[in-house]
């Protein structure tokens, strides 16, 4: 367990969630990077830890994104997971990470600790391609319904493969 | 018996009285009633709202009516980007307008994708939709969509007939049908060609 921390000051505050962390599914890596506190889970002990989270009094959900590390030299994963979530109640903020790997990546969905995390897993099933098992209503948000690719992982050229112009041309004849 | 009067050359008009074609009459009354629809995705369409406000005041040229409704519009003016998915509501309002219809491709992104070459955005709506008028600029400045205006007017003026023909552009380039049908058999006369005696010739030892 290595605890590289940057600042001393609210070390004990993060630390406890952390310790319950640690007792409840193995030694996990924390670290604290400028006044922000991250934790690193397995992804099979995702869901329990962040619903335990959620009992410790993080209420809000704020983001689900994810991180292709394809050209990333170190890297031990391909798709790395970013949980962030804050508490109204003692006004604190922890970042939970996992990691998944091809093929077929999958994470238990959070919807029912959460229900902000519904459109917010479907953007990232519907740019990355990571199935969340449990979501009620796991479809594309952002691209449209017909599309095939998943656009923001590494593999996928920027310009796209021809969706953007495979679309009927309309002229003066029969407009 | 009809009794010839012949008439000085040129007619006493009263002034009141204006003598022009009915296509150019037509052309200048579609011209200056311009009634926008305004096809606004993204920051140009801020400036269209600009275009149309006090200070540069797109009603001085007969475009005050900014309907929503395409029924009731014949410009549509595109203004920002247009993702793919957008794109097939694009081409709807389009084809729910009425003819005479004219575009206007306001702004980079509208004519060419503008600095978005990415996956989601149409490099340029006129791969989809016949355009008439692109103006450049990011966001282009009302004087620059005013100034649009005006050459769509002068397009429609100079172009503009009273049927709308101009806009069948097939129906202008096939060929007209006969009344009556030719006959299958064609037969080549090489009496006077002697090109053709030449390559009957050679086809007929070719033939044989």
């Amino acid at each position: 367990m290595t605890n590289t921390s940057k600042t001393s000051t609210s070390n004990a505050v993060e630390n406890t969630h952390v310790r319950a962390i640690n007792a409840f599914c193995g030694p996990v890596e924390s670290s604290i990077y400028r006044d922000q506190q991250r934790v690193i889970v397995p992804v099979e002990k995702c869901f329990d830890a962040l619903s335990m989270l959620k009992d410790r009094g993080f209420d809000l959900f704020i983001d689900v994104t994810c991180v292709d590390y394809l050209e990333y030299r170190k890297a031990k994963h391909r798709y790395g997971l970013v949980y962030l979530l804050a508490s109204t109640i003692n006004a604190e903020r922890l970042t939970v990470r996992t990691f998944v790997d091809d093929p077929q990546p999958t994470v238990a969905s959070v919807v029912p600790l959460w229900e902000a995390a519904n459109w917010l897993e479907r953007e990232v099933w519907d740019l990355f391609g990571i199935h969340f098992t449990g979501h009620p209503d796991l479809r594309r948000l952002v691209m449209p319904e017909e599309f095939t690719a998943h656009p923001l992982r590494k593999d996928y050229p920027l310009q796209g493969r021809g969706e953007r112009h495979n679309f009927p041309v309309i002229t003066r004849d029969h407009s | 018996m009809a009794v010839i009067h012949s008439e000085s050359p040129s007619l006493e008009l009263p002034e009141n009285v204006v003598v022009s074609r009915l296509d150019e009459l037509a052309s200048w009354c579609r011209k200056n009633s311009l009634w926008p629809m305004p096809f606004a995705t993204a920051c140009c369409g801020i400036e269209l709202m600009a275009t149309g406000a006090a200070k540069h005041d797109l009603s001085r040229f007969g475009a005050e009516v900014f309907r929503f409704s395409p029924r009731q519009c014949d410009l549509m003016i595109v203004a920002g980007r247009v993702v793919m998915k957008m794109l097939p509501v694009l081409q709807r309002i389009w084809q729910q307008m009425h003819e005479p219809k004219w575009c206007i491709s306001m702004g980079a992104c509208a004519s060419t994708g503008g600095v978005f070459d990415t996956y989601a955005v149409v490099q340029g709506i006129d791969r989809f939709i016949p355009v008439d008028m692109y103006v450049p600029g990011c966001p282009p400045r009302p004087e620059q969509l005013i100034q649009a205006i005006i050459d769509l007017q002068d397009k429609i003026q100079a172009e503009g007939t009273i049927t709308g023909r101009e806009f069948n552009t097939r129906q202008r380039q096939d060929k007209k049908r006969a009344l009556v049908e030719c006959p299958e058999t064609l037969t080549l006369d090489a009496s006077r060609n002697p090109n053709l005696q030449r390559e009957l010739s050679n086809s007929a030892i070719n033939v044989n």
